[in-house]
């Protein structure tokens, strides 16, 4: 395996301090509806440590010039510091050279870039595209964009009630004429973990191209792509400590070399003249135009909190708290967990009978509870369960197992006054 | 349920300054406005009654009397429930053109869209203009009527 397993670990690092992390995050020290916030929708977005504000604020106060060709010192400071994140998150997912992490604005444009440029190029009338059932809309609607213009054909591996993939379908579908399979690795409405080592290896028999969303994932799991062998790894800096309007895409270095520019503009060419445009090397070839510098600057300090804390001992207190909460909230009347896989990522799904999800949202914001409601951008899922939506509480390092008692003492305080 | 329009929201701005704000007080009591609230019967509960516009479902239907008009509404949500309760309280046998003119104060001095959030306060929205809708629609077609009658 080359993630992380919690379900194996025994104890949490003696080092690990859940109030001592709490202090690094401003924002949970606040009351909301006159109790203190508990935030429970990391699975949206997580929370950002007292270094990466401070990072946006240091890098807009002293180094703020636009990177790359600059000979002035701010525009060397700035490309370094922006450089020096690339060379981060290579280390973070251990990709095999720093020119494999593209800059994007979030997963979901990391998804549309490989649509837009392998899939256009490389997916033609009659191939096939292997998605899943608990996809997120993000990676639905780019390839069913893909394969309506190319005549492709869009296959879905379906889901088991516990909330896991039927891999026997999916073995079933791979053939010759898969081009592309395209999985999330950790589901954001179920929080289940896929096997995609194994998914990766099955496609590659047959000589398909893997990407792998990993939006849930990569602030939860240890990832390793060379291990994994994906080809593409999507996701976004929010969800992992950083700031909004970042994402990655690393990709194989043989097939961003093939692949076309996403968008035309500065940065991602050699020479222009309109005879003949040439393009730039990766990565700059799929980063037209000036990006987000100071998020991705700031970037680097969410990182490095990551690597602070350990991977480790955050997957350990996060399973504790997964396994704290499918206790504690199956002992609320009525209330059913819509997601039970065996390996999950730190989320809870469920519905409570004759409650409506939006109503749960509602009531558990007036006693200072955040956590989302509805389909989750996931409405074909929703679909299979015939829900219209959830309620998930989603958890993240510096959540405890009091916030989880709050969570419970709420709901129940709910499921009273419902009847 | 009996007095115009305006004397209806001054009684519900002084039912909501008991809670003094309370957001899980509030939510409660806009739950027990609902569960007060007579259900739809069921065969009412189908697209054409629903309101467009709302998270939840919300099923809203309307007979006259004489130049007054009738609502009954339901919704598959508690507190969606609570709040078209709001509106049928408001507007229940109330003449069409009253309903029309109807300048609802009450929602801004209970500070609803503070404890209800965004996304409801655009249902809520979406409830009112179609209520005012079917009000116009019918204090049209009575004037229609009027005129045609003076004209004979």
């Amino acid at each position: 395996m080359s993630h992380f397993s919690p379900h194996s670990a025994v104890a949490a690092n003696a080092d690990f301090d859940v109030q001592e992390i709490r202090k690094q995050f401003p924002v949970l020290h606040q009351q909301v509806n006159n109790r203190p916030l508990i935030y429970f929708d990391n699975a949206a977005t997580s929370q950002k440590p007292a270094a990466v504000i401070e990072a946006l604020h240091h890098y807009y106060t002293h180094d703020n010039a636009n990177i790359h060709r600059g000979i002035h010192t701010l525009a060397e400071r700035a490309t370094a510091a922006f450089e020096a994140t690339r060379l981060a998150v290579k280390e973070l997912i251990n990709a095999r050279e720093v020119e494999e992490v593209i800059f994007t604005t979030g997963t979901t444009d990391s998804i549309n870039l490989v649509t837009s440029s392998y899939g256009r190029s490389f997916i033609q009338q009659g191939d096939e595209v292997i998605i899943s059932a608990m996809e997120h809309h993000s990676n639905i609607v780019p390839w069913q964009m893909l394969c309506e213009e190319k005549g492709a054909i869009l296959r879905v591996i379906p889901v088991t009630e516990e909330g896991e993939l039927q891999l026997e379908e999916y073995k079933k579908m791979l053939n010759e004429r898969t081009k592309f399979v395209s999985i999330v690795y950790a589901s954001n409405s179920l929080g289940t973990i896929n096997p995609v080592e194994e998914m990766i290896d099955l496609a590659h028999e047959q000589g398909a191209v893997v990407l792998l969303d990993g939006a849930q994932a990569t602030a939860h799991l240890d990832i390793d792509v060379q291990q994994l062998n994906c080809d593409f790894y999507a996701f976004s800096a929010h969800k992992m400590f950083g700031p909004t309007g970042v994402g990655v895409l690393y990709g194989k270095r043989r097939l961003l070399e093939k692949m076309p520019p996403y968008r035309g503009g500065g940065e991602m060419i050699k020479n222009v003249s309109f005879e003949k445009t040439t393009y730039n090397d990766i990565p700059y070839k799929f980063e037209a135009g000036t990006p987000n510098i100071g998020d991705t600057v700031a970037f680097l300090k969410a990182i490095e909190f990551i690597q602070q804390v350990g991977k480790k001992n955050i997957a350990v207190h996060e399973h504790q708290l997964l396994t704290y909460a499918h206790e504690a909230l199956e002992k609320v009347p009525g209330l059913k967990i819509i997601g039970k896989a065996k390996k999950k990522v730190s989320v809870v799904s469920f519905i409570i009978e004759g409650v409506f999800h939006f109503d749960i949202g509602q009531m558990l914001d007036a006693r200072g509870i955040a956590i989302r409601t509805g389909h989750h951008c996931t409405q074909p899922l929703m679909d299979i369960y015939q829900i219209e939506g959830t309620a998930r509480a989603s958890f993240s390092v510096y959540n405890t197992t009091a916030e989880i008692d709050s969570l419970v003492e709420g709901l129940q305080r709910i499921v009273k006054m419902m009847k | 349920m009996s007095g115009t329009i305006n004397e209806i929201q001054d009684e519900i701005i002084e039912e909501f300054a008991i809670l003094e704000g309370d957001a899980e007080m509030t939510n409660f009591y806009i739950i027990e406005l609902g569960q007060k609230l007579p259900p739809l019967a069921e065969k009412h509960k189908v697209e054409e009654n629903t309101i467009k516009g709302c998270q939840s479902k919300v099923w809203l239907i309307t007979a006259p009397e004489g130049e007054r008009m009738t609502f009954e509404a339901d919704s598959n949500s508690a507190i969606t429930k609570g709040l078209v309760s709001l509106l049928v309280r408001i507007f229940d046998h109330q003449k069409a053109s009253d309903i029309v003119d109807a300048d609802l104060y009450f929602i801004d001095k209970i500070g609803m869209n503070r404890f209800i959030g965004t996304q409801r306060s655009n249902g809520f929205a979406a409830m009112i203009k179609q209520i005012k809708l079917l009000a116009l629609v019918y204090r049209d077609s009575k004037e229609i009527v009027k005129t045609n009658a003076t004209d004979k």
